[in-house]
């Protein structure tokens, strides 16, 4: 990487193309390894009528996408990688009407691989409905 | 169920059918609402297609018991190739049916069913009507 490259979360999130500009997910915080993202409640994205809880499936897409920017941040480089697994815990489900806040973090990386955890909740982070833990892999590897 | 999928599988453009044995398999159209990276499919897009045939076959094997609600435990998502700019199908397997648990599998494929692109394992509580 050229010297003083700033990989910029909110400005790569910005985008409103693909799969999360449907989901509506946006960029809401980030640190040296993490980054925070956000995924307000929509009727589109209901996976119970009866509940009108949302799908699992929309979680694991914001929590594949928070753990995906977390590695970027902490490799401080926008590198091609790829998720090669990804393990959600539904700890309880997410409530109607609320935003769903989902941080990702890269606790290690090494040459090719990148391993993530991540919580998701949705107003209290000491209430937390899916834990997250996966690993990335970069086929031309991370900068070291 | 596959008559009536709730309101994320319409927003992913899912569709069923019935394979040759009768049974579900989604399908999902390929395009920019779930694209990830440029030409590929989004994990996130694969995964909730995943969990969609898990729910749908599981609800299957219920309605011949009585029917139950389904409540996601867990999944383990494994990616194995880069999703492309194809239809992509994915069939449910309810591997155990418990009293109150289901342990489900699910594969996604484009071309051929035997060279999957992700697989998933998902454990699901039910709760018996």
């Amino acid at each position: 990487m050229s010297h003083g490259f700033q990989f910029d979360p909110a400005r790569f999130l910005s985008s409103r193309l693909g799969h999360g500009g449907l989901l509506g997910t946006s960029y809401r915080a980030h640190g040296a390894d993490w980054a925070e993202l956000e995924l307000p409640y929509d009727e589109r994205l209901i996976g119970n009528v009866d509940t009108g809880v949302i799908a699992s499936g929309p979680i694991l897409s914001l929590m594949d996408m928070a753990t995906s920017v977390g590695v970027w941040l902490r490799a401080n480089a926008f590198v091609a990688h790829a998720t090669l697994d990804l393990r959600v815990d539904y700890l309880r489900p997410a409530t109607p009407g609320k935003t769903v806040i989902g941080r990702g973090e890269c606790y290690r990386l090494t040459r090719s691989i990148a391993f993530v955890l991540g919580q998701a909740h949705d107003g209290d982070p000491d209430d937390p409905l899916a834990h997250v833990a996966g690993t990335f892999m970069a086929p031309d590897g991370y900068p070291r | 169920m596959i008559d009536r999928l709730p309101p994320y599988a319409q927003l992913l453009g899912l569709t069923a059918e019935r394979d040759g044995d009768g049974a579900p398999v989604l399908v999902m159209p390929f395009g920019n609402d779930v694209l990830g990276r440029p030409g590929f499919l989004h994990g996130g897009a694969i995964s909730g297609l995943m969990e969609m045939a898990a729910i749908v076959a599981l609800h299957d094997a219920l309605e011949g018991e009585g029917g139950g609600e389904i409540k996601p435990i867990n999944v383990t998502v494994d990616f194995m190739r880069g999703g492309r700019d194809k239809t992509t199908r994915s069939r449910g397997i309810v591997t155990r049916l418990g009293t109150r648990v289901a342990n489900v599998e699910a594969t996604a494929w484009q071309d051929d069913p035997a060279k999957p692109i992700a697989a998933a394992r998902m454990n699901y509580l039910i709760v018996r009507r």
